[in-house]
């Protein structure tokens, strides 16, 4: 196997991370299927702020592919300066996340309030987690390569940044669009 | 193969040597050694082994005694006896099978077999460890906490285990599932770190096809969990949100489904079977063909066996739920996948039972355990096609006949093939001879007393005693003499059985320290690890072997010696 270890290990990362995620997606989509009336509940989602947050995700991934191209060419100081700019996009998406659920949750939807608002808090607060996760591993693969260390970090976090960004492209439109 | 990576692996091994003085502290408690994880990991085991053991010791007398007090424990209610049975299943699944055949063997086993240095992530692999002691501490504390253990069994099925107002334990089931949560991510780590060594680490000149059978079964395994175990890490955190923050995924009285656990359970559950049967059948490959002195028999077919029992433990997993309102043509699906699964583990054991044909066997301690193995395994294979057929299991459903036939197939796998594999490798992990007069009382005062706990339960069972029941006192029909005398009679044996596991404690403590040196080889065997000291510093070799066969070449015609090892060039 040609793999680099450290990518080779992102990659099975990622499978058991894909059947987490299926786990939870699937049963979400078979109880949907079955009960038509979660359809009203979905209808309060705030359809802008989701899309707003597809495109904030979206854009800090670009930076994320810009890093590894600048880590590639042995430019760690500018690799760190672009993997901070993809820190941004996950702060902002966070930021943006936490006004809206403070909004719906004044509105009187919580996570108890019967099954899709259970779903819509557990998928989407898992996601953030791995957000967060991200964004935190990140900035220390940053603080190594600004000293020009470690480069092949570079590739490693990305290949997981653009997963992070797959999960949500899946719950954008399951948890919001679907009527 | 990964060249790049056995010259980053030679330069590693060097420079072990550089920090060879470490403080006790740094040598037991925070190691990046995978031979000490691996025997952290059998320790952990095994000390869980006699906590499961005691409950189970515990849970019988009460069921063969009811209403007396038990020695050691004192009267048991029947809260603490659900809490028993519980912690014993998980316990015994959980915390003894994964960890001893899985994380002990493989961290031990993997490096010294593929001839690397170490695991590729070494402080991951000691994280590894930890999080699987903290996953330990946290389920021995879920004992002891208000309202005590949790004790919904170890499926866990809702609504009892979501709620507990059913469950009557708010601390005990939260802090189980936390404990079974922090499990799962620490065989993750682990996984994750087995099959990346396995491909990029090996010996120059290993190629697939020389790597032994158990490291082929050892990482299977491990694929096997990273792609079952998602459905329930995300199962379990609904459940726990159930418990926790009242939401309602399984709560049917709020829209929630009772049963999409059982799947997500399940979907993990019966590959979880396979995850720690195909290390037995690897272990025993390994016995089997050293004393027999014979070449393994259809080396690839085996590689393949194991491929496709991994395949369709898949698909099988909703054959425990047959009585719980699947559609029925769903259960006709699942019964026939359930059937074909038999086929390749019933070819694996032909395949042994082909390797003995014909060999010089040698009847050691390892090999009478890995003889016992094929055998027992076996009653607890056939009588699962009795289970998976949809039509029977209706009438043996959560009887004492499901009991008896997965402790047919978990005692062999978590007992018969870990203590083969044990007294195989001890010369290799400490240096020394384990006593064979002793090992071999062992063998024989575990064997005899085990069938002589299950095949009474699989009687009673048949006979339609209930799996859940405290006290078959007040029931008349379960009560009549003979079942009496046959609960006695399973429970005596259990008695007589642990008492016969004081030799192998003493037998194995006394050997570690006090045991016949033996040198590198003492078994005349073909696989790299007999090629290191015993036990091997860190780093394993001083020069890195190189690989020129396979495995298995015993007993090769023209050649003088009967066994040719795989680093040897001529």
């Amino acid at each position: 196997m040609n793999i680099p270890t450290g990518r080779l290990a992102v990659w099975w990362v990622l499978v058991s991370e894909i059947v987490i995620f299926g786990g939870l997606l699937v049963s979400y989509v078979m109880h949907r299927l079955g009960q038509p009336e979660w359809a009203e509940q979905a209808a309060h989602t705030h359809l802008w702020f989701g899309a707003t947050n597809t495109f904030v995700l979206l854009t800090s991934s670009l930076s994320a592919v810009l890093a590894h191209r600048a880590a590639e060419e042995g430019n760690g100081p500018k690799a760190a300066k672009l993997l901070h700019l993809t820190c941004l996009g996950a702060l902002t998406f966070l930021i943006i996340k936490s006004v809206e659920w403070t909004d719906e949750i004044r509105s009187g939807f919580t996570l108890q309030d019967g099954g899709f608002w259970s779903y819509y808090y557990t998928a989407a607060g898992l996601h953030a987690f791995h957000v967060i996760v991200g964004a935190v591993i990140m900035l220390w693969v940053a603080a190594s390569a600004r000293k020009n260390q470690d480069l092949h970090r570079v590739e490693n976090i990305g290949i997981y940044w653009h997963f992070v960004d797959i999960v949500w492209i899946f719950l954008f439109p399951l948890l919001y669009i679907a009527k | 193969m990964a060249q790049h990576s056995h010259e980053a692996a030679h330069v590693a091994g060097a420079s072990h040597d550089a920090h060879h003085h470490q403080n006790w502290f740094q040598k037991y408690c925070w190691s990046t050694d995978h031979k000490m994880i691996g025997m952290q990991y059998m320790f952990t085991g095994m000390a869980m082994a006699l906590l499961g053991a005691f409950m189970a010791y515990v849970f019988r007398m009460q069921l063969a005694f009811p209403g007396h007090a038990v020695p050691g424990f004192g009267l048991v209610s029947p809260g603490q006896y659900n809490m028993l049975i519980t912690n014993h299943g998980s316990i015994m699944i959980f915390w003894v099978a994964m960890p001893v055949l899985i994380a002990g063997f493989g961290n031990f086993l993997i490096p010294l077999m593929i001839g690397a240095d170490d695991m590729v992530f070494p402080r991951l692999n000691r994280l590894s460890y930890q999080l699987f002691l903290l996953s330990a501490l946290v389920l021995i504390a879920s004992l002891f906490v208000q309202n005590g253990g949790f004790g919904g069994a170890w499926t866990a099925y809702p609504p009892l285990s979501a709620d507990k107002h059913y469950n009557l334990t708010p601390w005990g089931s939260s802090l189980w599932l936390i404990a079974v949560v922090l499990e799962f991510v620490a065989f993750l780590l682990g996984g994750i770190n087995f099959i990346v060594t396995s491909m990029n680490s090996r010996a120059p000149g290993m190629k697939a096809f020389d790597v032994p059978i158990v490291v082929w079964t050892i990482v299977i395994a491990s694929i096997l969990f990273l792609a079952s175990v998602g459905p329930l890490v995300a199962g379990a955190i609904m459940l726990l949100f159930d418990q926790l923050l009242g939401t309602s995924f399984f709560n049917p009285t709020r829209g929630g489904d009772p049963v999409l656990w059982q799947h997500l359970f399940w979907f993990f559950g019966h590959p979880e079977v396979y995850v720690v049967m195909l290390p037995a059948m690897g272990i025993v490959a390994e016995v089997m063909t050293v004393f027999a002195r014979k070449k393994l028999f259809a080396y690839k077919t085996v590689i393949y066996t194991i491929i496709a029992t991994g395949v369709l433990s898949f698909f099988v997993w909703a054959h425990h739920q047959f009585v719980a309102g699947i559609d029925p043509r769903m259960a006709n699906v699942f019964t026939v996948t359930t059937l074909l699964i038999s086929i390749p583990v019933a070819e694996m054991c032909f395949v042994y039972i082909a390797t003995l044909y014909g060999g010089s066997i040698r009847l050691t301690t390892p090999m009478l355990w890995a003889l016992a193995f094929i055998a027992e395994f076996l009653i607890g294979g056939v009588t699962g096609i009795y289970l998976g057929s949809s039509g029977l299991d209706v009438f043996f459903h959560d009887t004492y006949f499901v009991v008896a036939h997965f402790h047919y197939t978990f005692f062999p796998i978590a007992i018969i093939a870990v203590m083969s594999g044990v007294t195989f490798w001890f010369p290799k992990m400490f240096g020394r001879q384990l006593n064979e007069f002793w090992g071999k009382v062992h063998f024989w005062g575990t064997i005899i007393p085990f069938n002589g706990i299950f095949i009474p339960l699989f009687i009673l069972g048949a006979a339609g005693e209930h799996r859940r029941i405290f006290d078959y006192s007040n029931f008349e029909h379960m009560s009549k003499p003979w079942m009496i005398d046959m609960r006695i009679a399973a429970t005596v044996s259990l008695v007589v059985m642990l008492a016969f596991q004081i030799p192998f404690l003493i037998n194995f403590v006394w050997s570690m320290f006090k045991g016949p040196k033996v040198g590198k080889n003492p078994w005349n065997a073909n696989t790299l690890e007999w090629t290191a000291d015993s036990p091997p510093p860190h780093g394993n070799w001083a020069v890195m072997p190189e690989v020129h066969r396979g495995p298995y070449e015993y007993s090769v015609p023209g050649r003088e010696r009967d066994f040719w090892p795989q680093d040897e060039k001529v």
